[in-house]
């Protein structure tokens, strides 16, 4: 009996210089040009109403430069960008790292206590049945609420017992990732099929040993893809946690300031900073996946 | 056991040191020298080894085994949405120690429920049955018998080797001899050099020999084997009915076989249980004291073919009840 050996895919690295990029650059342009576009579409009412008689070159110049536009243009967006990311120092108040890392860190957090509460809820259910039933809608109820509504109460009650910065928000991150790594640990808990846990009951293993060496690693894929939205997800839980407190630093509070001043770039470049460090946090999570089912010897 | 494991070719300590068995065996050895001479000499050199002797002494010798399985009236009744289901019907059997009995039937005639049962993975709805000595439940907790499933249900995050491990760890063996016995048992199911390889980068056969390993590796005097073969081709299939056949023989163990085929059944067996489902229940036993060192050719000889006949007809009879 020969053994086949399976001949190592082309790694993600190679991949993309090679067949996929020229869709994806095509893709980021296409997404330039129409954004172009929708600034002059957007802006061009605004300016033509304060400055009537502009030629059409200067007309779009203008949609592309305003100080306070409805849409700015990408490229005032990534100068914004480069001010309070390069330029400005890290300690600043105006620097769009120290908000970035102020959220990053209560997201962090709260990732972390939602992940840890989702999976003991989850090794709870699976122990004690009937929590499935009485423990389960009270979950999923939790989630029907927006969190908008009700990240002021917990910032307010929280307060009041002295929990100030980052705990509050820690806890409105935790409360939105848990559920996801709930439900996704609860079905990968279960996941085993029975023949694999009647082998087990052959060999009279105790519940621990069946959880750690069975249903635990069963359970590491549906917890890895929980983790990405947690993650994701928590950091939309530590900006709207940053909303309601008067603001004084975050991306959450760069987001309100820049509402309430009308400074649109500062909004979108704020949301960049969001959309990045998600993106980075996501990856992370990847990245630690792909290393995790490797060393369980998923087929690449 | 543990301490006295060597390897499980040349492991007979389990079967020496029970007396009962070493007067057996010494019965044996007399009436050898009687009646059984002829067919001794025949069988050739291996035929010294007193466990080549075993499948043969059933027939020669008074029946002095110990029974590992014994079953009275054993019935099971599933209920379902639209009546209950009959899986099993006052079903009666007794397996010898050292005996590898097939059951052959259709699809719900109740040869895996009544595997299940002696596994204690199913409770019968009434009858009495016992597992050396035991019920089916104490012999599970004792950990009496290896189970091979129909698929080979390895743990896909684990290599060859550490699957073969797992059911060392669970009981607490020291990690030498958890090395020790994987290894010895991969090499009894020639899986040498394949012990760093994950299930998915085997072949189907491989897979179920890794798994017939991990049920071995432990030294159960029982092994339950539920259509171990039934997913492979038959070509693998073959190799490994000789394969499965030396292991039998050279280890001692008791073998209770589930299987489709009728061929493979009469092959292995020293006994095939023919079954007939609605309600499920044993409709004929047939006892096959064939030669222990045939090969696969002896399914040509008039010998076999009577026997098959035979499992044929008591299958056909059981069928003639749906029409």
């Amino acid at each position: 009996m020969t053994f086949d050996l399976v001949e190592p895919r082309p790694r993600l690295f190679s991949k993309a210089l090679g067949g996929s990029s020229l869709p994806v650059l095509t893709l980021v342009l296409a997404i330039v040009v129409i954004w172009y576009l929708a600034a002059i579409w957007l802006n061009a009412p605004f300016i033509r109403s304060t400055n009537p008689g502009l030629s059409l070159p200067d007309l779009v110049r203008a949609t592309w430069s305003a100080e306070r536009p409805v849409v700015p243009a990408p490229h005032q967006v990534l100068v914004e960008l480069w001010k309070t990311v390069v330029e400005t120092k890290v300690t600043s108040k105006r620097s769009l790292l120290y908000h970035s890392w102020v959220t990053l860190s209560s997201s962090l957090l709260g990732f972390l206590l939602g992940s840890l509460l989702g999976i003991v809820l989850a090794v709870s259910i699976l122990h004690v049945r009937s929590l499935e039933k009485s423990l389960l809608p009270w979950i999923i109820a939790s989630q029907t609420i927006p969190i908008l509504a009700i990240a002021p109460i917990i910032i307010v009650a929280l307060g009041s017992m002295g929990f100030v910065g980052l705990v509050p928000k820690s806890i409105i991150s935790a409360y939105l990732c848990f559920f996801p790594v709930a439900i996704g640990m609860v079905k990968g808990l279960n996941s085993p099929d029975p023949m694999q846990l009647d082998l087990m009951r052959t060999y009279n293993a105790t519940r621990a040993q069946t959880f750690w060496k069975l249903r635990w690693p069963s359970a590491v894929p549906f917890l890895f893809a929980s983790l990405k939205v947690a993650i994701a997800i928590s950091l939309v839980g530590a900006i709207v946690g940053e909303l309601p407190t008067g603001a004084q630093a975050g991306l959450g509070a760069r987001l309100l300031a820049g509402s309430y001043y009308g400074q649109t770039v500062q909004i979108w470049a704020a949301l960049f900073a969001a959309a990045a460090l998600a993106a980075a946090m996501v990856a992370t999570i990847a990245a630690a996946e792909r290393l995790a089912l490797r060393r369980m010897g998923v087929k690449p | 056991m543990r301490s006295t494991f060597t390897s499980p070719i040349r492991d007979l300590g389990f079967l020496s040191v029970a007396v009962g068995i070493r007067a057996e065996l010494d019965h044996l050895i007399s009436s050898s020298t009687t009646y059984g001479k002829a067919k001794i000499k025949e069988r050739g050199e291996g035929a010294l080894r007193p466990k080549t002797l075993s499948p043969l002494q059933k027939s020669e010798a008074p029946r002095k085994r110990p029974n590992v399985v014994e079953a009275e009236n054993l019935s099971l009744t599933f209920a379902a949405d639209d009546g209950p289901v009959y899986a099993l019907s006052e079903v009666s059997l007794t397996v010898e120690d050292g005996d590898f009995v097939s059951f052959i039937g259709p699809s719900g005639c109740g040869k895996t429920t009544l595997l299940r049962i002696i596994a204690d993975l199913e409770k019968p709805s009434s009858g009495r049955i016992s597992v050396n000595g035991l019920t089916p439940e104490q012999a599970r907790l004792a950990r009496h018998y290896g189970y091979v499933f129909q698929a080979p249900a390895l743990y896909p995050w684990r290599t060859v080797e550490r699957n073969v491990r797992l059911p060392l760890e669970i009981m607490g063996y020291s990690r030498r001899e958890q090395g020790e016995r994987a290894a010895s048992n991969i090499a009894l199911v020639n899986l040498k050099g394949f012990e760093n390889k994950f299930p998915w980068q085997l072949s189907g056969g491989m897979q179920q020999r890794a798994s017939i390993a991990r049920a071995l590796c432990f030294d159960p005097k029982l092994l339950l084997m539920d259509e171990p073969f039934g997913a492979l081709d038959e070509i693998v299939r073959d190799s490994l009915n000789l394969q499965l056949l030396r292991l039998w023989r050279d280890t001692g163990k008791t073998v209770l076989f589930v299987t489709h085929s009728i061929p493979e059944a009469v092959f292995l067996s020293t006994r095939v249980v023919v079954m007939t489902p609605r309600p499920g229940r044993i409709i004929d036993v047939i006892d096959c004291n064939f030669p222990s060192g045939r090969t696969l050719d002896f399914r040509d000889t008039k010998e076999f073919l009577d026997i098959a006949h035979r499992v044929r007809d008591g299958l056909r009879a059981g069928h003639s009840y749906d029409f």
